[in-house]
């Protein structure tokens, strides 16, 4: 369980290129922060480094539980969901068998599973093979897995992108659920979420003008 | 441990799912097999010679080619970001997955080795031996193989380029598989090959997990 | 000594001198190594063609030592994360195949006459082309990565698990060939070796390690400066 996340100067370099640097941010229990910036801005690259997938250049991610500091690595092994551009599912496979594939590696059971089927109205498309499903579908079948295993911090990229008004005011809903159970956020966006959030605008902290 | 065993589940189903992999394989393997005769000729003297080592070779090179979708899948749909944030550590889902590749792979193609080698003019007597070798080898091929995959992940041409990272490993099981078979077949003491390919197997069991994980978080990277 | 070059500035000011001088070393050493080649009293048994042994069994010995540079420098790459490491390791694989290569073709030229055959499958010459896929192997992971870092760490790990299956297929190699009982009529290490040979096989020892070492350096050197030079590509464009 992480109660909180405290990134301290933390700058990344992809390729050879600074994407930003002297990143200051500390995110706690049922918060929210909307990363914004320009495209290439570093928005990906920052979730995926919290998640521990990219190495930082320089600075550090310290997470927090409720009796201190936690090792990053059991942290991330159960503490954390990444929802990034791509969905991570097979397309030959049918959408229950890969949400509760999801749910059961992230530490959820197969009623979790269920339940967030029901929630997220996916029951009718439970049995059809995910190549068949919309972008739409296939996003909230996505979202299923966040809601199904229970892991308090959630880093999404674009979450919303593919969803319709109406879903993501469920979806807006779902995340106010998780925020108010104590979970936390750290979401790239281009539009606003439909939920309350700090903003850090990651175009802000770009390295120095050369 | 649960996690584990979510893992290797997936994998099973993944490979006998949509009757890919394992099918095609053995299919390969039979059809390298069949052109052994037409490439030396018929003659069963000459085949008979050369028999167990051609099932040895032929099984190799079929144990390559479900090898391109072990990591390759996963690596493009972004499963291999959610298998780093899991339960266990990379290395353990490696392992799972040379793990099932060899149940899934190395399993069919040990119980169609001694068919191909007969029907290439093997003795009988070898067949309990040619099944035992290749089942032990093909732990070695999996793991060693799931290392070439690992590695390729991210460049832009996947199958050549595992065979020509993976022949090279090869070579040892290659040796000892064939070499048990020989020396049985010579009325030599065949324990040895046997040992040291079940050591290799092990070895490469073992080992092969920690350079699957590193190749695999260098991919992600 | 690693600490202090380590240092990519450190490296580029001692290689600077050292490079050309290490490059003279070895063009005279070689030089006289070869003067004395051709020399050398002839073999009683093998005549003239027992001075190929002195490219050979040096080229032979660098292509393996290559390799171990080769796994050394991969390993500090792999563990420290140095990005000279990564150049010293990508430096090393053309080098040690072109000794590999060398090997072969010298073992191959020296077979005709010895054998009769200008291939044999003896357990030496399998291990070295063995060898010489492993190289090429690395070579290839390294050129199909497009960006360079997952490249030389992708190959770096390659080059580890080489390693450590270099000593194994040696051995499985080693016990295929007792298995099959060879014709060969060589012996390990020859006939035993006369005192006149052993000054140039020396001397054309140390005269390819130079030379390993110079071309060693002008690669990384270059390495340096064409990233140095990127770098500065990348700054221009904004």
């Amino acid at each position: 369980m992480i109660c909180a996340v405290h990134m301290q100067n933390l700058a990344i370099i992809r390729g050879e290129r600074l994407l930003f640097q002297g990143l200051d941010l500390s995110v706690r229990k049922g918060e929210a922060v909307a990363l914004t910036g320009a495209n290439g801005s570093g928005k990906t690259s920052l979730l995926r480094a919290l998640a521990g997938l990219i190495r930082p250049h320089a600075g550090d991610v310290r997470f927090e539980g409720p009796q201190g500091v936690l090792e990053a690595e059991d942290a991330r092994s159960q503490g954390v969901h990444l929802l990034g551009h791509q969905d991570c599912f097979k397309a030959t496979r049918t959408a229950w068998e890969e949400l509760l594939f999801q749910v059961q590696w992230t530490g959820g059971t197969e009623a979790s599973a269920r339940a967030a089927s029901a929630k997220l109205d996916l029951d009718r498309l439970a049995g059809l093979e995910v190549r068949k499903l919309s972008a739409g579908q296939r996003r909230r079948l996505a979202l299923a897995r966040l809601v199904a295993s229970p892991r308090s911090l959630w880093l999404l990229d674009e979450p919303m992108a593919p969803l319709d008004t109406a879903r993501r005011a469920v979806f807006g809903d779902l995340m106010a659920e998780h925020l108010a159970g104590g979970g936390m956020i750290i979401a790239a966006v281009h539009d606003p979420l439909p939920i309350a959030a700090r903003a850090c605008d990651l175009s802000s902290l770009d390295g120095p003008a050369q | 441990m649960n996690g584990f065993w979510v893992m290797l589940r997936r994998e099973m189903a993944m490979a006998w799912g949509r009757g890919g992999g394992p099918l095609l394989a053995l299919t390969f393997f039979v059809a390298t097999a069949t052109l052994l005769p037409l490439a030396v000729g018929a003659s069963p003297a000459r085949l008979a010679a050369v028999a167990p080592g051609s099932a040895w070779l032929a099984l190799a090179l079929a144990s390559l080619l479900s090898l391109e979708r072990l990591f390759e899948r996963d690596y493009e749909d972004g499963t291999l970001d959610l298998l780093a944030l899991g339960p266990v550590p990379l290395e353990a889902v490696a392992f799972a997955k040379g793990l099932a590749q060899w149940l899934t792979n190395g399993a069919p193609l040990a119980l169609a080795a001694p068919v191909v080698a007969v029907a290439l003019g093997a003795d009988l007597r070898l067949v309990p031996l040619i099944f035992i070798s290749a089942l032990i080898g093909g732990l070695g091929l999996a793991f060693t193989g799931g290392i070439g995959a690992a590695l390729s992940l991210g460049s832009k041409r996947g199958g050549v380029l595992i065979a020509v990272l993976v022949l090279p490993l090869f070579a040892p099981p290659v040796i000892f598989g064939a070499g048990a078979i020989e020396a049985f077949a010579g009325g030599l003491d065949w324990h040895p090959a046997l040992g040291l390919l079940s050591a290799y197997g092990l070895a490469a069991a073992a080992l092969g997990p920690f350079a699957m994980a590193a190749a695999c978080r260098n991919a992600l990277s | 000594m690693f600490q202090a070059l380590a240092n990519p500035q450190r490296f580029m000011d001692f290689s600077r001198w050292a490079a050309p001088i290490l490059g003279i070393i070895a063009v005279i050493l070689v030089a006289m190594g070869l003067w004395l080649t051709f020399t050398v009293p002839e073999d009683y048994q093998q005549g003239d063609t027992v001075r190929i042994m002195f490219i050979h069994v040096p080229a032979a010995y660098m292509a393996m030592f290559c390799y171990a540079c080769l796994g050394g420098a991969s390993f500090m790459g792999l563990v420290f994360r140095h990005s000279l490491a990564d150049a010293a390791g990508r430096a090393c694989a053309p080098l040690g195949a072109g000794f590999t290569f060398l090997a072969l073709v010298t073992g191959s030229l020296w077979g005709r006459p010895m054998w009769g055959t200008w291939w044999v499958w003896d357990a030496r010459m399998t291990s070295v082309l063995v060898l010489l896929l492993l190289y090429i192997g690395y070579m290839a992971l390294q050129a199909a990565i497009d960006d360079e870092v997952k490249a030389a760490r992708a190959a770096s790990i390659l080059a580890l698990v080489g390693l450590i299956n270099l000593p194994i297929i040696k051995f499985s190699v080693d016990w295929w060939n007792t298995l099959h009982q060879p014709a060969s009529v060589f012996r390990a290490g020859g006939p035993t070796m006369p005192p006149d040979y052993l000054w140039p096989l020396a001397l054309m020892a140390i005269g390819y390690m130079a030379l390993f070492g110079s071309l060693w350096m002008v690669r990384v050197r270059s390495e340096v400066w064409r990233k140095r030079a990127n770098g500065l590509a990348l700054q221009a464009a904004g």
